[in-house]
């Protein structure tokens, strides 16, 4: 038993890193490792999706994120994850130049200037959450505090009713869901499919009232307000309205929960911080690049084209680990340490890199930014009761369980 | 050499760079707001825009057409105008002695 194990491991060749139980299983450190070292340009020849090139070092994951000639998102090449799928629509899975133009209508929802005026609204609900959390007993993080805070987040992005937000948390369940998960909350494409026409009725009839009315700042309003958007096909609105869904979603809520992981293990980088409360910024860039809520994103190769040595054929499934680059020690020494006053933290691939990096990007540090501030003016005990449990999921590195208590 | 950065609210702040550097670089070693230069300097994030002054243009030149440099411009979160630049692809020299140059408004 021990020997089968050991030739397991030792065969780099047949190295799959898209099973989401690896992420799971919070099991995918020394793997990455391995494949940094040994093979950082890894073909995969089998997986539950088909065969794939794992790009598993930082600057190759640049190489690759930066040069969009070469690699394509289209959805029409089977988009921005593994599983192909096709159906997902949105800019995020297309090329310049329709990229470009259409990604460049929605970014003003997460301008600066809009984002400053959200801060106190989002400080005023931060604030609250803490203070109505119960002290001296156990609960979870996760949806008391990381939910809570991002799902109120989305419904003024989406200017949703804020009862009603955790809805919108279902719907983001729904699209990120894979069916292999025991814990689903779906069990077939189907039922997927039903799930998202609820979402795409509920988001229509919002719309059609946004159309009536002048425009506004929200996510809905820009897009019923924009010409081009009006014609686009229903598969393209439901996907974009999707990818604000969950890219405001399962991101930032994971690095809301990574975070208090992070200061439970490295109890010496919460003392820095709380001594020097100015190294916050740079905290909470160190945060993300620590967490990396998106474990992974792929592109087509569209032409023959070489990356560390390796010849990737036209074709070719190409993933970009996130992960892998964050922990890469050429760029970050001692990766796997949460340091707070880390002098390059801010050079995280967290959000990606090259023409589809996040949009969302300041919107998530604000939040971060605020919470943590709230919880330093609080000082805040929280005492972590168990390492958290993840989500099953190549996709996103989602923490589902954080068992914590507050010393009240 | 010194730079001059004019920033949206109508101040502006000298910073002393050297010669080498970007100017990218010379703006996040000066905590210059708006700039934050968050790939390293690899034109990769395009959170460096700047525009270059008008009288300077035509000395430092415009992004090239074809280039990475342009690609990330077009997808910036702010407005690109024929004088916007990555500030991570102009490495100065000692012509640049005097440099003035904007931070976009809402950066």
């Amino acid at each position: 038993m021990e020997q089968v194990h050991a030739q397991q491991t030792d065969s780099l060749d047949a190295l799959d890193v898209s099973h989401p139980s690896i992420y799971r299983d919070d099991r995918w450190r020394p793997l990455f490792s391995r494949l940094r070292a040994e093979d950082p340009v890894h073909y995969c020849p089998t997986s539950r999706t088909g065969p794939y090139w794992a790009i598993t070092r930082y600057e190759d994951i640049i190489r690759v994120d930066t040069d969009p000639i070469s690699f394509s998102s289209s959805y029409t090449r089977g988009g921005v994850t593994l599983d192909d799928r096709t159906s997902s629509q949105s800019f995020m899975q297309m090329d310049a130049p329709v990229h470009t133009a259409k990604r460049k209508k929605v970014t003003p929802i997460v301008a600066p200037n809009n984002l400053a005026q959200m801060e106190s609204l989002i400080r005023e609900r931060a604030a609250r959450v803490l203070d109505g959390l119960p002290r001296n007993e156990e609960f979870n993080w996760v949806d008391k505090v990381s939910i809570e805070l991002t799902s109120m987040m989305l419904a003024t992005l989406f200017d949703f009713p804020v009862e009603e937000r955790r809805q919108l948390v279902h719907w983001s369940d729904v699209i990120t869901a894979d069916l292999e998960d025991p814990k689903s909350p779906i069990r077939t494409e189907e039922e997927r499919r039903n799930v998202l026409a609820d979402f795409y009725r509920s988001m229509v009839e919002i719309w059609k009232r946004r159309q009536e009315e002048p425009p506004r700042f929200d996510i809905i309003s820009i897009l019923a307000h924009d010409p081009e958007m009006q014609k686009a096909s229903l598969q393209e609105v439901t996907s974009v309205l999707g990818l604000f869904l969950v890219g405001g979603n399962d991101t930032t809520r994971n690095s809301m929960s990574g975070g208090v992981w992070g200061f439970s293990q490295f109890p010496d980088e919460w003392a820095k911080l709380r001594a020097d409360p100015k190294l916050l910024e740079n905290a909470v860039a160190e945060i993300i690049r620590f967490q990396t809520p998106v474990i992974y994103e792929r592109r087509t190769a569209t032409r023959d084209v070489e990356v560390g040595g390796k010849k990737i054929a036209e074709g070719d499934r190409v993933a970009m680990w996130y992960i892998s680059g964050n922990r890469d020690e050429d760029v970050f020494q001692d990766a796997e340490r949460l340091r707070v006053d880390r002098p390059n933290a801010r050079q995280h691939i967290a959000f990606g890199m090259g023409p589809h990096r996040c949009i969302g990007s300041r919107l998530a540090e604000m939040q971060l930014r605020v919470l943590w501030e709230e919880v330093l003016a609080r000082d805040l005990k929280i005492e972590v009761l168990a390492p958290p449990t993840y989500a099953f999921s190549n996709l996103v590195r989602s923490p589902v369980e954080l068992p914590v208590r507050i010393k009240g | 050499m010194r730079i001059v950065f004019k920033l949206p609210d109508q101040s502006q702040v000298d910073v002393d760079a050297s010669e080498g550097q970007s100017l990218m670089r010379a703006a996040v070693d000066n905590g210059i707001p708006g700039i934050l230069g968050d790939c390293g300097g690899q034109c990769a994030c395009a959170t460096c825009h700047i525009y270059i002054d008008q009288d300077w243009i035509g000395k430092i030149g415009p992004a090239n057409l074809d280039s990475t440099e342009n690609m990330m411009l077009e997808g910036a979160p702010v407005d690109i105008r024929s004088n916007s630049r990555l500030g991570c692809q102009i490495i100065l020299n000692a012509d640049c002695d005097g440099l003035i140059v904007q931070v976009p408004e809402g950066q």
